[in-house]
């Protein structure tokens, strides 16, 4: 069985875990909260280098952690990617990458695939402090892959990173998630991270497991507290269907319909994912007629929750085969009678291919 | 040459035993110093201050109490006794052993430094790359601690040449076993040959002057390969 079962309790001064968790065994899951949420924690103990008091941990039905058993670091067969690249600095690019893949059993992914995965072919002979931040961390992230791993697990990769370094790695962990068939918890407090990478969320605060899920079901859950962000949102999994060259506009289907938004550049064809904010969705009864908004789909009411503002209600509305959240005023919601089962109109007025 | 026999069978001695003293202390000074650099022991402040001891000492101190150890009532005679190997005390062994003790602090700490430079993360990296922690100790540490260990020699086979005061408690004076250069010298100056104590001064003077050159021309712009 593809799952990985992790139960931690830990007991630190001013800090504890207490969590009991069910992870798919495929896809990016982003373990997500702020810091001091115990996210880190979480992933150290995976990995064995941190040791909690009681832990039940077992992957793919092999026990890593129980009450007589803890199976080394070394003997457990994950790759590390750490917040800083944290390579060696006596080796060459290449020796760091040949370093664990030497050691390790698994010979599934070649040096040369890693190599042409992130891009770094031209580094190979570079000492480690010959190379620029972005660089670094692309390094350290083919030295985990090179060990062939059966699970990756990413500590806020891109957080000591500027924006434009983020932007230069970014696309290779999304080409990762498309070419490998590796599954990857990625630790992050990053929205933008998780909207763009993650399959599964977990929330964790306070070193308690908030919610656990797919990702498009857990962001439109209306009866959590948080979001990823400031603002709700969902995020759609969607495919470039036809490109506008003359209004610069991009058609994208998902399974729930279709919404136009901005072209980006992006071919026909391409897996996107779409970003749409919870305010920029309005609803109606009755299709929109004249109005500037361009999107506008079918739907029926599944619930209705508070929002951040006493006069504001979150609303979420099924589209086909996903949840969409429209935030309207809650005078809205009496005005036009809306309650659950209701079929209503949703109206979108701004949706983004998530970059 | 400008040495007489007695000096160079003496520098020859000295050389013998700072070589062995600062091979014996880089195996045994390892595993002490990394324990004192990773250990969270309440037992690693007694420790480190007992292996630091021989810094603050008064060289006689140490000898005289190495002496007791070593004599035919102390536990380290009734050892050598049990053994078969005869008393310590007036031996080149005996010496050996005095110097180790009197040396350590020389190995350990700035071998101790050195893996606390290194920090805990190129552990966990490693154990991450599949490495055993041995492994890991030749792989990772020993490659970042080099300096650290060249340092360490150098300052132990100083630090050993420059030894009087344990070597007359323990050694005495025994031409070609325990009389090293520095006692060579107190001879040649009990004896009023100044001359021939001026060339082994001379001698000991432009070594020490070297050693310390090595270890300080090495500190600026290491980073250059």
């Amino acid at each position: 069985m593809d799952m990985i079962n992790a139960r931690f309790k830990v007991d630190w001064p001013g800090f504890t875990l207490d969590l009991d968790l069910q992870l798919p065994g495929r896809g990016v899951t982003a373990i997500f909260g702020h810091s001091g949420s115990g996210k880190t924690t979480l992933l150290r103990c995976i990995a064995g280098l941190e040791r909690a008091r009681e832990g039940l941990l077992s992957f793919n039905g092999d026990i890593w952690q129980d009450a007589r058993t803890f199976r080394p670091v070394h003997k457990r067969p994950l790759g590390y990617v750490f917040q800083e690249a944290s390579l060696f600095p006596h080796l060459s690019v290449l020796d760091n990458l040949r370093y664990g893949q030497k050691r390790s059993a698994e010979k599934i992914v070649s040096l040369d695939q890693v190599v042409e995965l992130l891009g770094i072919g031209h580094l190979l002979d570079r000492r480690p402090d010959r190379l620029s931040g972005g660089e670094r961390q692309r390094v350290g992230i083919a030295r985990a892959l090179a060990v062939s791993p059966r699970l990756l697990l990413m500590d806020e990769p891109l957080a000591a990173l500027d924006l434009a370094r983020k932007r230069e790695i970014l696309p290779y962990l999304e080409r990762l998630h498309d070419e490998l068939d590796i599954p990857v918890l990625y630790v992050t407090h990053a929205p933008d991270e998780v909207a763009r990478l993650a399959d599964h969320l977990v929330m964790l605060d306070g070193g308690l497991v908030v919610a656990a899920g797919p990702l498009a079901e857990m962001l439109a859950r209306i009866d959590l507290p948080l979001g990823l962000g400031e603002e709700r949102e969902v995020v759609l999994d969607a495919v470039i269907g036809q490109r506008d060259p003359d209004w610069h506009l991009a058609r994208m289907d998902f399974a729930g319909g279709s919404l136009w938004a901005r072209d980006r550049d992006i071919p026909v064809g391409r897996h996107v994912r779409v970003r749409v904010p919870a305010s920029g969705v309005s609803l109606a009864l009755q299709p929109a007629g004249q109005s500037s908004i361009i999107n506008s789909l079918p739907g029926q009411v599944e619930a209705i929750g508070d929002a951040e503002h006493p006069g504001l209600s979150l609303v979420k509305v099924r589209v086909g085969d996903v949840s969409i959240l429209s935030r309207v005023t809650r005078r809205s919601v009496a005005g036009l009678q809306i309650e659950p089962g209701k079929a209503v109109w949703v109206q979108i007025k701004s949706a983004a291919v998530v970059e | 040459m400008f040495l007489d026999e007695g000096d160079i069978q003496a520098i020859w001695l000295t050389v013998r035993l700072a070589g062995l003293v600062t091979a014996i202390l880089l195996v045994l000074g390892t595993p002490i110093a990394w324990w004192l650099a990773r250990s969270r022991s309440r037992w690693k402040g007694p420790i480190g201050a007992v292996v630091a001891l021989p810094l603050v000492l008064p060289p006689s101190v140490l000898g005289f109490y190495l002496l007791l150890a070593m004599g035919p009532n102390g536990p380290l005679g009734k050892l050598t006794a049990c053994l078969g190997m005869g008393a310590l005390p007036f031996t080149f062994w005996g010496l050996v052993l005095a110097s180790v003790f009197y040396s350590l602090p020389f190995m350990v700490q700035p071998l101790q430094n050195a893996f606390e430079a290194i920090g805990d993360r190129p552990l966990e990296v490693a154990a991450t790359l599949r490495a055993s922690r041995l492994d890991t100790f030749f792989s990772v540490v020993l490659p970042l601690s080099l300096p650290g260990y060249l340092t360490a020699s150098i300052l132990t086979f100083a630090h050993t040449v420059g030894e009087f005061g344990v070597v007359l408690m323990i050694g005495g004076n025994i031409p070609g076993v325990t009389r090293v250069a520095s006692v060579q010298i107190y001879d040649h100056v009990e004896a009023l040959e100044y001359g021939e104590a001026h060339r082994l001064a001379a001698v000991m003077l432009v070594f020490s002057f070297l050693v310390l050159l090595a270890l300080y021309a090495r500190r600026p712009g290491k980073q250059k390969d």
